[in-house]
């Protein structure tokens, strides 16, 4: 864990990306994209499949450069300062990424080390998070025992380990039971409201965005709307977040 | 205001938790343990046998006498070894799932370079102890190198650890479509072994062919086979040992290169997909 004294810091938006544009050769995957994640606020960014929500997360990071546009964390820009701003991010990516022949300690563990955590500090903090997503009891098993919906979790608590701020989650209910799904989507809410943990959630279900949420619709490499869930819908003329969508998609068409 | 920033310490635990990891992979994927030890007896123990009669080979250095066949290709089994750890501990990044594996290690904070580097140390320190197992085998064959060579040797396969790893890299950093390992073993592994001094001595070579025989010369596997194989005889073959360091810094440049978010390499293989 690394030390962020920076009282500077609080006052910016958990995430903040402005004017992002990417391509892939003549490809446009992303074209002018500006949002924010509030600390403590969970944000759904809801598009179809295509529609550029794994390339905003490879941009955010790091795993490659955007050519135009800039993306900061808490006031850290991801290009210019990358060390501050993956170190107060935790991620879980759509693919899972365990290393299923190890167990879901020593993932936990490797985890720690990528953050440059102390051995000590790392037990105690793995053990608290799998602890809060109820998986203690299997930390030596090696994670290919495990469930598709233990293994999300075992993600989640992996991504949480070294005290993130910002959680950024792409896809992370894909394949999952309904029972997982929930357990999921509340504890992450719970950590918003409770550490004031900001959440960028990416999903193609419409009814992962609540109406206590924010949401930022994202089409076709562009975003299409973005704000509280009542007021997105409120400005769309709509009845509900899905009509709302619907139409806002059509207006692109048109 | 202090400024955040990573210490000494930090650095160090990172290094530790990336070879702890690919310590436990080695030791937990039994097929692949197995295999990178029994790949080399094969070789030994059915190669050797049948081809020491084909092949006479004279006193070349280091050897001070006539040498049996197995005692020959004994370094470039070595150096086998580490080529196909190299490969594998590189490229089964890439392929575990997209990326997968890769992803959690370049969200880290640590610089690109300093994980790249932790990566292949990681790899060299398996191979190393591969190598080393292969030794104690080995002596079943009569391949007793001076007590003092067990030791000399081992900075030359570090040496060569690291090159033939950083060459994993680089692959991995460049190529899209090597989709699986049969296309490594096919373009880089098979060639690099059979156009080196691991199965046959040059000069031997060159009589056959003075082209195949600059290939040879030409080729860093050749080198790596070299430098172990004098070490393993307490001696030190400058010109192989500046030939692999040099390798080593190309390859480990065009890695970096290649896993820089800014060049976008990654971008253009993830576009690709």
């Amino acid at each position: 864990m690394l030390d962020r004294a920076d009282p500077a810091a609080t006052a910016a938006p958990a995430l903040a990306v402005s004017g992002l544009s990417h391509a892939f050769g003549a490809r446009k995957a992303l074209d002018g994209v500006s949002f924010t994640v509030e600390p403590g606020a969970f944000t759904v960014l809801l598009g179809l499949n295509g529609a550029g929500k794994t390339t905003l997360f490879a941009l955010i990071t790091r795993l490659y450069y955007s050519r135009t546009g800039s993306i900061s964390v808490y006031g850290s820009d991801v290009r210019r300062d990358p060390l501050l701003a993956l170190a107060r991010m935790g991620v879980v990516f759509q693919q899972s990424t365990l290393d299923l022949d190890l167990t879901v300690e020593q993932n936990m563990v490797y985890h720690a080390s990528l953050h440059g955590m102390a051995r000590r500090d790392a037990a105690a903090r793995i053990a608290a998070e799998l602890e809060r997503v109820d998986l203690s009891s299997r930390r030596r098993d090696k994670a290919r025992l495990l469930s598709g919906g233990q293994r999300r979790r075992v993600e989640l608590a992996r991504a949480l380990v070294h005290d993130p701020s910002l959680l950024l989650m792409d896809e992370p209910t894909v394949g999952l039971d309904i029972e997982s799904r929930r357990f999921l989507r509340d504890h992450v809410r719970h950590l918003c409201a409770t550490r004031g943990l900001g959440v960028l959630w990416a999903t193609h279900l419409i009814d992962e965005a609540t109406e206590d949420a924010q949401v930022v619709v994202l089409h076709a490499g562009r975003v299409l709307a973005s704000g509280p869930v009542p007021e997105v819908v409120a400005r769309a003329g709509a009845a509900d977040l899905r009509s709302a969508f619907d139409r806002l998609i059509a207006e692109t068409r048109s | 205001m202090r400024r955040p920033g990573l210490s000494p310490a930090h650095y160090a635990r990172c290094l530790n938790g990336i070879v702890r990891r690919e310590a436990l992979r080695w030791v937990n994927q039994r097929g692949r343990f197995v295999s990178a030890l029994v790949r080399p007896l094969v070789w030994l123990a059915i190669f050797a046998a049948g081809f020491r009669f084909v092949l006479g080979v004279s006193i070349i250095p280091p050897y001070e006498t006539y040498i049996p066949y197995e005692v020959y290709i004994a370094p470039g089994l070595m150096a086998m070894i580490q080529l196909f750890n190299g490969m594998q501990s590189s490229l089964s990044m890439v392929y575990d799932r997209e990326m997968g594996s890769m992803k959690t290690l370049m969200v880290s904070p640590f610089p690109r370079w300093f994980l790249l580097v932790s990566k292949l140390l990681a790899g060299v320190a398996v191979s190393v102890v591969q190598v080393y197992i292969f030794l104690v085998i080995a002596l079943a064959w009569d391949i007793q190198p001076p007590v003092s060579g067990y030791f000399a040797v081992l900075p030359a396969l570090i040496l060569s650890g690291l090159m033939l790893g950083a060459l994993g890299l680089v692959l991995s950093s460049f190529i899209r479509q090597l989709e699986n390992f049969a296309g490594v073993m096919n373009f880089v592994i098979f060639p690099m072994f059979f156009a080196s001094s691991a199965l046959y001595p040059l000069w031997r070579v060159e009589q056959a062919s003075p082209t195949l025989y600059w290939i040879c010369q030409l080729n860093p596997f050749t080198h790596a086979t070299e430098l172990i194989r004098f070490a393993l005889y307490n001696q030190f073959n400058a010109v192989s040992a500046g030939v692999v360091v040099l390798f080593l810094a190309v390859f480990l440049v065009l890695a970096i290169q290649g896993y820089d978010p800014s060049r976008g390499l990654i971008a253009r293989r993830a576009g690709a997909e």
